[in-house]
């Protein structure tokens, strides 16, 4: 494959610049998008990127139609990503769940914004419920939250690579603030870190001539037998829970003699962790948890942390109203730690908002 | 003598045969001269069939050619995606009316501008069948369906939509745009084969409405149901080329 970035580099760049620069690095081949804030400028520099590697664009008519591409591609053997948010994220409900039924290992990039409706253009953490168990199916998506640019540039390129492998749909959960401001990153070519590209193929058009080597390939996702399509769901459920433990990712700090222990995720953890910080150098014993991969959940690590701890309290912070929330209490059902929240839906968390938190419960 | 059979195309797929299409559909004749038409230009192997959903799904499994499901309306980006993929490849869509001028019409509409290259076949039958018989986009004035049931009121739901003429308007030269009717079956082949060709050659967009009959919905007899399509569906609904940038003696 051809060199995108060369020598490890330094870059300060918005996320969304990152993203384009990632997916390139990543091999992806084409690029379906409809334009909506805070994610345009995925578009913006994949459309200045690609004609210069030979990729391909299409700006379509709707999400929907940007969706349904994404997965005609993919099937065709391409890596195809798309780019939404919002109301856009809504409508591509429909081809993820599609890619959900046939296993299409298609790339999505949310960069969350407020809700509900139309709401805000840049900032909220309101997708979460949307882009992990959204669709009429069962939530069989990979999701990771991104905290840092480096973050996005490495997650675009392993989301590339689990989409790939497993072939379930996988997401690149981001926000506007990641979208939109400027910070530092490496860049750099996967093979140079010793990540592998994994091929993509053909799922459809495939190699060998029908009625000679081969069957033609008739894929599907509507069955005529309630038994057939509980048969798929039900593999379909079991393959993703043993390839979970392989797939999920989370980060814990100061959790074993901590007082309570502060869950975000994506851009909050940043802030969470600065106000570990500093609660610790005021002597308040507070630990950190942060799901990476929101789908699937790192529950059993959650547990071990919290029953390795003297934390009698968790706190759940987040930019909405309780979607984070929703998804460690079903994941850690049983645990009896007591369970506080900061919900700040559609707007940033400071680490003065978690420390006031913090101190007001404990 | 004996009776001969009617040749089976080389593309279709034995194992899925006999379809499942009601008894009278026009399911089976336009699949029939579609698989004519993917012998005589030799396709098969490069062909990519997609399905939408409603009576035209059950062609999923139709043919010896690789194919892929869609959703309601969404077969015309799918297929546009793979297009776009794969320009080798020949992808041709198959949908009803439903699906083509109501909850993919965006869909089409856009396509169509893009001139994506593309083959498109909509099977126009006035109604949604697999659904129970609801009133299409194409239901005709004082047509009775199941949501229309003292006849379509055109004030109130408006008029059939005009599929490829509305197409013709808004595609570049280079599109192909066309009209047939499972009446004239070798007219309906040949625009078919026309269509495909028109893709093959890198022209544009290529879309051919069939006219077909849905006795079961229309709840008529087999000879009220060729009445209904010859005279009423051909009469509001004109057959022929409308649009081509293949030549004459092409024809």
């Amino acid at each position: 494959m051809e060199k995108i970035i060369g020598e490890p580099k330094k870059a300060f760049m918005t996320g969304n610049e990152t993203i384009a620069w990632a997916c390139l690095a990543a091999g992806a081949d084409i690029m379906f998008g409809y334009p909506i804030t805070p994610q345009n400028e995925v578009m913006h520099y994949w459309t200045r990127l690609a004609p210069k590697y030979n990729k391909g664009f299409l700006q379509t008519e709707d999400e929907l139609s940007a969706g349904f591409t994404t997965c005609g591609a993919v099937q065709a053997g391409k890596k195809a990503f798309t780019a939404t948010a919002g109301p856009g994220n809504v409508l591509m409900q429909e081809p993820f769940g599609m890619a959900e039924a046939m296993r299409l290992p298609v790339l999505a990039i949310i960069q969350q914004r407020g809700g509900p409706s139309s709401g805000t253009v840049i900032y909220s953490q309101q997708e979460v419920t949307l882009t992990t168990f959204g669709g009429n199916g069962e939530g069989h998506r990979i999701v990771y939250s991104t905290a840092t640019h480096q973050e996005l540039y490495d997650y675009v390129i392993k989301g590339f690579n689990t989409a790939w492998k497993y072939r379930f749909p996988t997401f690149v959960l981001g926000d506007g603030y990641q979208a939109k401001m400027r910070e530092p990153l490496e860049m750099y070519e996967p093979l140079d870190k010793g990540i592998e590209l994994v091929e993509a193929y053909p799922l459809i058009g495939v190699p060998g001539q029908i009625g000679v080597d081969r069957e033609p390939q008739h894929l599907c996702n509507i069955y005529s037998l309630e038994e057939e399509l509980y048969d798929v769901v039900m593999q379909m459920s079991e393959e993703y829970e043993s390839i979970s433990p392989d797939i999920i990712e989370f980060q814990a700090k100061d959790c074993e003699d901590a007082e309570i222990i502060i869950i975000s995720h994506g851009v909050v953890s940043r802030v969470a962790d600065d106000a570990v910080k500093i609660l610790r150098a005021q002597g308040i014993k507070a630990g950190y948890f942060r799901p990476i991969t929101l789908r699937p959940f790192p529950r059993q690590q959650l547990k071990d942390v919290i029953a390795n701890s003297s934390a009698k309290q968790i706190l759940i912070a987040e930019s909405a109203y309780g979607q984070l929330e929703r998804l460690v209490k079903q994941e850690i059902y049983g645990e009896t730690v007591k369970i506080n929240n900061l919900f700040m839906p559609g707007v940033g968390i400071i680490d003065f908002d978690i420390i006031n938190k913090v101190k007001s419960i404990i | 003598m004996g009776m001969i059979a009617p040749a089976t195309p080389k593309s279709w797929y034995l194992p899925s045969k006999p379809h499942k299409f009601c008894p009278g559909c026009g399911h089976g004749i336009t699949l029939k001269a579609l698989g004519e038409a993917i012998d005589e230009l030799d396709i098969q192997q490069q062909t990519i069939f997609g399905c939408d959903i409603g009576c035209s799904l059950l062609a999923w499994n139709f043919f010896a050619c690789d194919s892929t499901q869609t959703h309601h309306g969404r077969t015309t980006p799918v297929m546009a995606g793979i297009k776009r993929a794969r320009p080798e490849l020949i992808t041709i869509g198959y949908m009803g009316d439903g699906g083509g001028y109501s909850i993919g019409s965006q869909h089409l509409l856009n396509a169509a501008v893009r001139n994506e290259k593309v083959t498109l076949i909509l099977v126009n039958n006035t109604n949604y069948g697999m659904t129970g018989g609801q009133m299409a986009p194409t239901t005709l004035p004082g047509q009775i369906t199941e949501t229309t049931p003292y006849g379509r009121d055109a004030e109130a739901t408006g008029y059939p939509t005009r599929g490829p003429e509305f197409i013709a308007e808004v595609t570049p030269e280079g599109a192909y745009v066309a009209r047939a009717t499972v009446s004239k079956y070798k007219q309906l082949r040949r625009l078919i084969r026309n269509a495909i060709r028109n893709q093959m050659e890198g022209n544009g967009f290529s879309f051919v409405e069939v006219l077909s009959t849905c006795p079961t919905n229309w709840r008529t007899n087999a000879h009220q149901t060729w009445n209904f399509l010859e005279e009423k569906m051909e009469e509001y609904f004109p057959v022929g080329e409308i649009k081509s940038p293949l030549g004459k003696g092409d024809k």
